[in-house]
């Protein structure tokens, strides 16, 4: 009982990075059926979004730091809408398609940043005010860099659920989720609903990759080490359900990181993959699901 | 749809296949070196796995970016009984346990290792293992009617989870170097210009027996049940068919194909690890398959061969530039031509004539989820 | 009609994957009047590329200087340079490419252990020749292998020599989950048992993990006195990271890193890492007349960004060291110049290094480094003399159940 509380942070703290990493994706996946290959290198493009404002244009930590968030959405959220426009608007209905055709993007990216910025890994300082931590009880240990994307996670949530269940567009959004057919008879513009949905899901990964840059190595392989388990989440979290992701991210890291106490983290990971596919024996869709109203 | 040709015009693909094989087959050994001949061999192991994804995935719509797995399982329980054999004859070796088991210090052979002093156990279950793994799976998650982008997901993860623990069981598996150093099979040294040209021909052999069950197979009562199934799932439901049992048996065959294919490769490339049949090599093979054709068993085996030439060929010379050449293929072929390199005179056609574009294959076009 | 396969496209293709493969320009002959092939087979691509890059300019530098120089035995050296695509599969057919098709009198290169066993056979199966740059988890000796890195005793076993010495007595091990750490922790396990020193803990996490708030929580928690560090890769990037978040600090608890080099430093952030320790036989700050030279053709043939480090020297070691040995065979010969090996000396950058010939590894000096503010690692600490190579542990009596 006491290892499952000094890891309770610790699970949080990996749930948050999971959650941050996977809500772009369930965005896009949720909203248009679209498997984004392509994410992680979307998520490595935040992350350089970071260095270049800190090495190239030589600005300090910290207002890297903050600068470099809503830059790097716009900049990631920009190339979702060109891939959108481009590529995937023409495969919708062909689900397995946009996947491979995605993977295809996500390899040029990353040799891209591998011919742009050389494949060692490069150093995006954190600011001062990020690099401690508070000691809990004399055992629980919270960094103040996990704190922070806590806090980004669950703002970046709070956003979204506001945007989709309070704003108009946000409102189009669910009703195209429910039925494309029906919202466009209403009127509703579903070309352009798209392009939104995955300027604004790409651009979650930006956010992401700018936070990553806290607590992990910023190389051109950067997202790749992240987007095996952000699909776990969505898969688990279930369809276009932003509490599903919520519930996922969180389930997974307590998960992780109580095996983890008594296991090392590669069995760790083994058995996390092992209650996945159990898991997914009694909800085949994942924890929630959209009731679609269409004939499927 | 096919059945509207005439005998001759339907069996003349095959036929222009079957023959280039042999061909190749009787010439190469003579025109090769046994270095090339040698790399040729490990290609036509990739077509084998090909052909395999070309069934589960063009014919029965279950896109599988974890066949690594399957190739795997194969490689390790032959290259299991080679390391095995090496053990028992290398006269410095006085404990009779692999190499690197020594260094984990291992004093016993491990019962997981204990059958495969018998080859026929080893080759049994290079063909069974993944069959049995790939039923067991398909039957738990096709009977959830999960598909569609959730398969895929999920057997990428079981790719990545296979190699942690792989990586993790070092001292049954070997660990990241995995299994190395096979010198003989049953006495006879694997390294002979004979044992090669056998293990090519054996290769070759083995291709074309699998090309022509698997066409047989998607030609017959049940291919056509399956290409119903991944055309439209839940009519074919509504007719009374369960569609569990032939998309299991179909990707069974297709992991059993991987199997095979992982046996002879080991022989052939001296070495199985890790490496070889994560995540990342399993999107490989899928790519292959796309830019051969995936609705075709030949385009499939074609392109797997081309894709691996071509990547020994370009990837030394130009590393970075293949990457992108790669990354660029994938996108072309998927966007303008799904058929894949098979299908290219198909879709130039389509593209030049005004007639619409084929819909049977996606029959739902705004279908949210799958 | 969809489905129908143009076969004439396939067959096509076939014909030209035939031709691809087939077409084989005629090797060359390896050695002859005015020139000498050997081969370079490194990943030039792929996760390991980063690394071994390095060491391919290394290699290519001091095969530069000794054509500058008249060659070896009168004749060019003529580099093929292959790319073993980070990939053991590839390595081993690469090498077999080097030793049949191009008929290389000598090879350098690999650097993991899973490319070093992969290429193994395929080395004792043509004679052929391999230069092994990289420290290694040592229990090998091939009569086809030179292995110009350190084995356990010039690295492991000194730094934990070292730490003792210091007073550090209970140790905290992490490494990722592959066959070095995995060995180089059983010997720290014995080493401990036999000298009285306490493991607190040994985790293993896989090859690429970031995620390390579980690990430097418990390091924090138990305050070991030092962390044995045998992580690789990106991993060392989210470790130092989370360490420090961790409150970590490097005077109270260093962690000593035998696979962190100069050229990583920079990735992991030098403020991340500093005042931690590492345990190399060379830095690019070691004070000899022959590194100064190196240190400054390399700065000059490849920018004055570019840092050097333990592997790419025992890379560029390995040039000279053949050369001299086929010049003391006078003969390029792979029987001959093995049998010149024992005993051959260099003034390398790292000091005076000779060939042991029983193990075919080398004579060398073990240094314990500090990291400085500026990314780069100053001496703290050397053996008193060059350690011979034990790659079996057979001289350490508390190392009989390791070897046995």
């Amino acid at each position: 009982m006491e290892a499952l509380l000094t890891q309770l942070p610790t699970g949080l703290a990996i749930g948050s990075v999971l959650l941050l990493a996977a809500l772009g994706l369930n965005f896009t996946f949720g909203q248009m059926g679209v498997i984004n290959m392509a994410h992680g290198e979307f998520i490595m493009v935040g992350a350089y979004t970071a260095f270049v404002l800190h090495a190239w244009i030589g600005l300090d930590p910290a207002t890297t730091l903050l600068l470099a968030l809503p830059l790097a959405f716009a900049i990631t959220g920009t190339l979702g809408w060109l891939l959108e426009l481009g590529l995937i608007r023409h495969f919708y209905g062909r689900p397995l398609d946009t996947l491979l055709l995605t993977f295809g993007i996500g390899m040029i990216l990353q040799q891209a940043a591998r011919d742009l910025f050389g494949a060692p890994n490069v150093d995006v300082p954190t600011p001062t005010w990020l690099t401690g931590g508070i000691t809990l009880f004399d055992t629980v240990r919270i960094h103040h860099s996990r704190l922070f994307i806590l806090a980004l996670a669950l703002t970046a949530v709070a956003a979204l659920a506001y945007y989709l269940h309070r704003s108009r567009p946000g409102r189009q959004m669910r009703a195209v989720i429910h039925n494309r057919d029906l919202a466009a008879t209403t009127g509703i513009n579903t070309r352009k609903i798209d392009a939104t949905t995955f300027f604004i899901g790409s651009g979650l990964a930006g956010l992401a990759g700018v936070a990553l840059t806290l607590i992990g190595p910023t190389g051109p392989t950067l997202g790749t080490n992240y987007i095996v388990d952000a699909f776990l989440v969505v898969v688990i979290g279930g369809l276009g359900q932003l509490r599903g992701t919520v519930i996922a991210a969180f389930a997974l890291g307590l998960l992780n990181a109580t095996v983890e106490a008594w296991a090392d983290a590669s069995l760790a990971k083994l058995i996390v993959f092992a209650a996945i596919i159990a898991f997914l024996q009694a909800r085949p869709q994942g924890l929630f699901t959209v009731k679609t109203r269409s004939l499927t | 749809m096919t059945h509207t040709h005439p005998t001759l015009t339907r069996w003349r693909g095959p036929i222009t296949f079957i023959t280039l094989l042999a061909a190749a087959l009787l010439l190469l050994p003579l025109l090769l070196e046994p270095f090339r001949l040698n790399l040729l061999a490990q290609y036509l192991c990739y077509s084998i796995v090909a052909l395999g994804i070309a069934l589960a995935w063009g014919r029965g719509g279950m896109l599988t970016l974890g066949h690594g797995v399957y190739f795997g399982l194969g490689a390790y329980a032959m290259a299991m009984h080679l390391t095995l054999e090496r053990a028992a004859h290398d006269p410095l070796n006085t404990t009779g346990l692999p190499q690197f088991m020594q260094v984990t210090g291992a004093t016993e052979l491990p019962l997981l290792w204990q059958p495969f002093t018998s080859a026929t156990f080893a080759i049994t279950t290079a063909v069974l293992a993944p069959a049995a793994l790939a039923t067991l799976l398909g039957w738990s998650v096709f009977r959830q009617r999960v598909k569609g982008a959730y398969f895929a997901i999920l057997n990428q993860a079981l790719a990545a989870a296979f190699v942690l623990l792989l990586i993790g069981q070092q001292h049954l598996t070997g660990g990241t170097n995995g299994l190395t150093d096979f010198p003989t099979f049953a006495g006879h040294d694997l390294y002979t210009p004979t044992a090669q040209t056998t293990l090519y021909t054996l290769t070759v052999l083995t291709l074309a027996t699998l090309y022509l069950a698997f066409r047989h197979l998607t030609r017959s009562r049940y291919g056509k049940l399956l290409t119903a199934i991944r055309d439209a799932e839940d009519r074919v439901r509504y007719l009374g068919h369960d569609p569990t049992w032939p998309k299991t048996l179909a990707y069974a065959l297709s992991a059993t194909a991987a199997g095979i294919a992982g046996a002879l490769f080991v022989p052939i490339m001296g070495i199985i690890s890790p490496t070889l049949i994560g995540v990342i090599p399993s999107i490989m093979m899928v790519l292959a398959v796309a830019i051969g054709g995936r609705y075709s068993l030949a385009g499939a085996a074609t392109g797997a061969l081309l894709i691996n030439a071509a990547q020994t060929t370009f990837a030394e010379t130009f590393s970075g530039t293949w990457t992108y050449l790669q990354g660029a293929l994938f996108v072309i072929v998927i966007a303008l031509a799904p058929q894949g390199l098979a299908g290219l005179t198909t879709t130039l056609k389509n593209h030049l004539t005004p007639t619409p574009p084929e819909t049977t294959t996606h029959p739902q076009p705004h279908k949210a989820h799958t | 009609m969809r489905t129908r396969p143009t076969h004439t496209a396939l067959a096509t293709a076939l014909a030209l994957t035939i031709a691809a493969t087939g077409c084989t320009t005629p090797g060359p002959a390896g050695v002859d009047d005015d020139t000498v092939t050997v081969g370079m087979l490194h990943s030039l691509s792929g996760t390991m590329a980063i690394s071994e890059v390095t060491v391919r300019d290394a290699v290519q530098l001091a095969i530069d200087e000794i054509n500058a120089d008249g060659g070896v035995l009168g004749r060019q050296i003529e580099p093929v340079i292959e790319d073993g695509a980070s990939d053991e599969a590839t390595f081993a057919e690469r090498a077999q490419k080097l030793l049949t098709s191009d008929n290389a009198a000598t090879v350098f290169g690999t650097w993991t252990s899973a490319s070093r066993k992969a290429v193994l056979p395929v080395f004792e199966r043509n004679n052929g020749l391999l230069w092994y740059p990289v420290q290694y988890e040592g229990l090998e000796a091939s009569d086809n292998i030179v292995y110009t890195g350190a084995t356990t005793n010039q690295q492991i076993i000194p730094a934990l020599d070292h730490l003792r010495e210091q007073g550090h007595t209970s140790l905290y091990l992490v490494g990722s989950d592959y066959v070095f750490p995995r060995t180089a922790n059983q010997i720290i396990t014995a080493y401990a048992q036999a000298h009285d020193m306490d493991i607190v803990a040994e985790e293993y996490t896989p090859m690429g993990h970031t995620e390390y708030s579980t690990i430097t929580n418990d390091i924090a928690r138990h305050e070991p006195d030092a962390v044995f560090n045998t992580l690789n890769g990106d991993s060392n990037v989210s470790f130092f990271q989370q360490l420090r978040s961790a409150g970590v600090q490097a005077d109270h608890t260093p962690v000593l890193s035998v696979s962190v080099a100069e050229e990583e430093i920079d990735g992991i952030g030098a403020d991340n890492i500093t005042g931690h320790l590492t345990a190399w036989n060379y830095y690019q700050s070691t004070e000899t007349e022959p590194n100064s030279r190196f240190v400054q053709a390399f700065t000059d043939t490849y920018g004055p960004d570019r840092v050097t480090s333990d592997p790419m020297q025992s890379a560029y070691n390995s040039v000279h060291l053949w050369k001299a040995a086929v010049e003391e065979a006078d003969s390029f010969d792979v029987d001959d110049v093995r049998a010149a090996l024992d005993g051959i000396t260099i003034d390398a950058p790292e000091g005076t290094i000779s060939i042991d010939g029983p193990t075919q590894h080398l004579v060398k000096t073990s240094r314990v480094g500090q990291v400085n503010d500026d990314g780069l690692i100053d001496q703290i600490w050397s053996s008193p003399e060059p350690i011979t190579p034990d790659p079996y542990l057979e001289s350490y009596d508390w190392a009989t159940d390791l070897h046995s």
